[in-house]
């Protein structure tokens, strides 16, 4: 690997500070990052590393808002439990090894167009929280590997409200495991909210006439004869546009009847 | 270069590193603990696995720096006080649960991590759990075999398949 300096300041002004320098570069769980940087496909001179930034650690639950540390891995959220289809999401996502080290903080951030985490943050109406601000979910995923975030910005912790029903259904891609397409459905008090990662080639977004369908009655059948337009869908030698457009309703069905 | 230090298989160790230094390289170029293996560098394979403060990770998808202060175990760690093998070795090596022996010491690693959590898995929980874990020799039924010895199941309905 090329040649960098890297910090591991211990409190969350620290950890600020070090990235207003801007050749420097938050580092989360590098479990995307590490394989980046060895590939080369980014080379920032200097890696803040947010691992012992304890402001960044901790789950807690009050008033039906289920608060988790952008520090938090993927195995911890696995294991809380309190919100049981994001904790399932989490014991899905890569192997046991790697939910040891991701984060969430660094999953949101990133936005990669085939990570589970969006894709929950976006059905529960989470809430993004940062050193400077709070920002919706329907605001922060703007595109592709693009959010809100400004420069040196950091995911400090993620807030969802746990609906009355959740489920996702994630469609794995056999050589990554990553979504070839997921699909989180959360029913609350004020609706239906559907939000499909892995098929867009913007991103997570949410499925609208879905949602409608749904909120007017919560049930498979509801979703018959709805189908997902493939135009902008991602194409790749794992599935074309189409199918992915067909895999969009068929795990949002999955997802309704395993909703709980 | 920063200066780390960490416990490694019980042993105060420290070492000046660079930023970009690998935990895995720190282990096996620093130390010359070389029972943990580099197989992909991608984090893919999983014969990298060692345990940072209790919990199984990749060692070539983690700086050393950011091991600063932690409780590091490897392979070389995992033989009982006398240096007989313990009991996942043991049974690794009863149920002939390696060929080439490049992954099993992640095998091993992933292994010890799965039993500390579940002490009694089944069969399709330690296949789960061996997700990140890729050996090319054995097709993995020994290994998955091994394991459920180690635990203390009985393995004899496992059959040879």
């Amino acid at each position: 690997m090329y040649a960098f300096d890297i910090e591991r300041p211990a409190t969350l002004a620290e950890a600020v500070a070090a990235l207003s320098n801007e050749d420097a570069q938050a580092l989360g769980g590098g479990q995307t990052l590490i394989p980046t940087l060895k590939q080369r496909l980014a080379s920032p001179e200097k890696l803040i590393s947010l691992t012992g930034v304890a402001e960044m650690k901790g789950i807690s639950s009050s008033g039906g808002v289920l608060t988790i540390g952008g520090g938090v891995t993927h195995g911890e959220v696995a294991s809380d439990g309190s919100y049981k289809a994001l904790s399932d999401l989490a014991s899905n996502i890569g192997d046991p090894a790697v939910r040891n080290r991701g984060t969430i903080g660094g999953s949101v951030a990133n936005n990669d167009p085939s990570a589970c985490y969006p894709a929950a943050a976006l059905a529960s109406g989470a809430t993004i929280v940062t050193n400077a601000r709070e920002i919706a979910a329907d605001d922060f995923f703007v595109g592709m590997f693009e959010t809100a975030l400004d420069e040196g910005e950091i995911v400090t912790a993620v807030k969802f409200p746990i609906p009355e029903k959740a489920n996702y259904q994630k469609f794995v891609q056999p050589a990554s495991r990553f979504a070839l397409v997921g699909v989180f459905v959360a029913k609350t008090a004020d609706g239906v909210r559907v939000a499909v990662t892995g098929a867009s080639n913007e991103g997570v977004h949410r499925w609208s006439a879905a949602e409608e369908a749904l909120s007017k009655d919560f049930s498979a059948k509801a979703l018959d004869g709805l189908s997902v337009s493939a135009d902008d869908l991602i194409a790749d030698l794992h599935g074309s546009a189409e199918y992915r457009a067909h895999l969009v309703a068929v795990m949002t069905k999955r997802a309704v009847e395993a909703a709980a | 270069m920063t200066k780390v230090t960490m416990t490694i298989n019980g042993k105060a160790v420290s070492g000046e590193v660079e930023g970009r230094t690998l935990l895995s390289s720190f282990l096996r170029e620093d130390l010359h603990l070389t029972g943990t293996h580099i197989g992909c560098d991608t984090s893919q394979c999983g014969a990298c696995v060692v345990h940072v403060d209790g919990k199984a990770v990749k060692s070539c998808t983690m700086f050393a720096a950011e091991a600063n202060g932690a409780t590091v175990a490897t392979i070389e760690g995992q033989a009982n006080e006398d240096g007989s093998l313990n009991v996942i070795q043991a049974a690794f090596q009863e149920h002939h649960g390696l060929q080439c022996g490049f992954c099993t010491p992640g095998m091993v690693m992933s292994a010890a991590a799965l039993l500390k959590d579940n002490p009694k898995p089944s069969v399709s929980e330690v296949r789960e759990y061996l997700e990140g874990n890729i050996c090319r020799c054995t097709g993995y039924h020994n290994i998955v075999k091994a394991i459920m010895a180690a635990s203390g199941q009985d393995v004899s309905a496992i059959a040879a398949e």
